[in-house]
């Protein structure tokens, strides 16, 4: 289990290479990119994701173990940046590895639901007009209720 | 005890985060003692319910007791991922 947040870009091909390289026992890896997505029509010039350092990573230490157990991963893996981003570039990803796809799939939506509304992380959102904290959504919240 | 703020909690309160004296028993004591300082820590603490708490690093509710605390921290709910 890895858990790493960093301020710099991170290698999406590389990472998911190594994560997936030398597994005899696991028939599946999971994998997903969580990108900055530009607002419709354009605008959005960056966006600037705040954390609480200590707090963040103890969270996402938590979810993935979480994760690991619920689920007997062989393996889980979860990067997530912080500091300024602009339109295309990768926030975040996460991995998992286990014997049969049904639980790499079921554990990495577990992971994306839990880090969205449990890590300490703050996004906010700079265009030319205006800047704007993003508001969490309720279904963020509901989404916690399946697991 | 370190008191931290994040997000437009820091930005409405003006500092990331302030040494503060107390003997407030618990998060909603120290809510009051704070909101009574002055009027950008009572916009900030307007409503605690768009607001979220943690103490030593793990989430928590405004019920929890403050003995033995070092670390409190508020911020708007979170949208990781």
């Amino acid at each position: 289990m890895r858990v790493v947040v960093q301020e710099p870009p991170f290698d999406f091909g590389a990472e998911a290479a190594r994560f997936a390289a030398g597994r005899h026992d696991m028939g599946a890896v999971v994998t997903f990119t969580g990108i900055v997505r530009d607002q419709k029509g354009g605008g959005l010039d960056a966006m600037e994701i705040e954390h609480y350092p200590g707090m963040t990573e103890k969270a996402l230490e938590k979810i993935a173990k979480e994760a690991v157990e619920r689920w007997s991963l062989g393996d889980a893996l979860v990067i997530h940046r912080y500091g300024r981003m602009e339109p295309g570039e990768q926030i975040m990803m996460v991995a998992t590895a286990a014997p049969h796809r049904k639980d790499a799939f079921e554990a990495a939506e577990f992971l994306m639901d839990y880090l969205k509304s449990r890590a300490p992380f703050w996004k906010k959102e700079f265009s030319a007009k205006s800047k704007t904290w993003v508001a969490a959504r309720d279904e963020d919240e509901d989404a916690l209720r399946r697991w | 005890m370190d008191v931290l703020y994040f997000a437009w909690v820091r930005e409405r309160i003006g500092l990331p985060r302030e040494k503060v004296e107390t003997q407030a028993a618990t998060v909603a004591a120290l809510v009051e003692e704070l909101r009574a300082r002055e009027e950008r820590y009572a916009a900030a603490f307007d409503d605690l319910s768009a607001l979220r708490v943690a103490v030593d690093q793990e989430l928590t509710d405004f019920d929890a007791p403050l003995a033995g605390v070092r670390e409190v921290a508020f911020f708007p709910p979170m949208t990781g991922g």
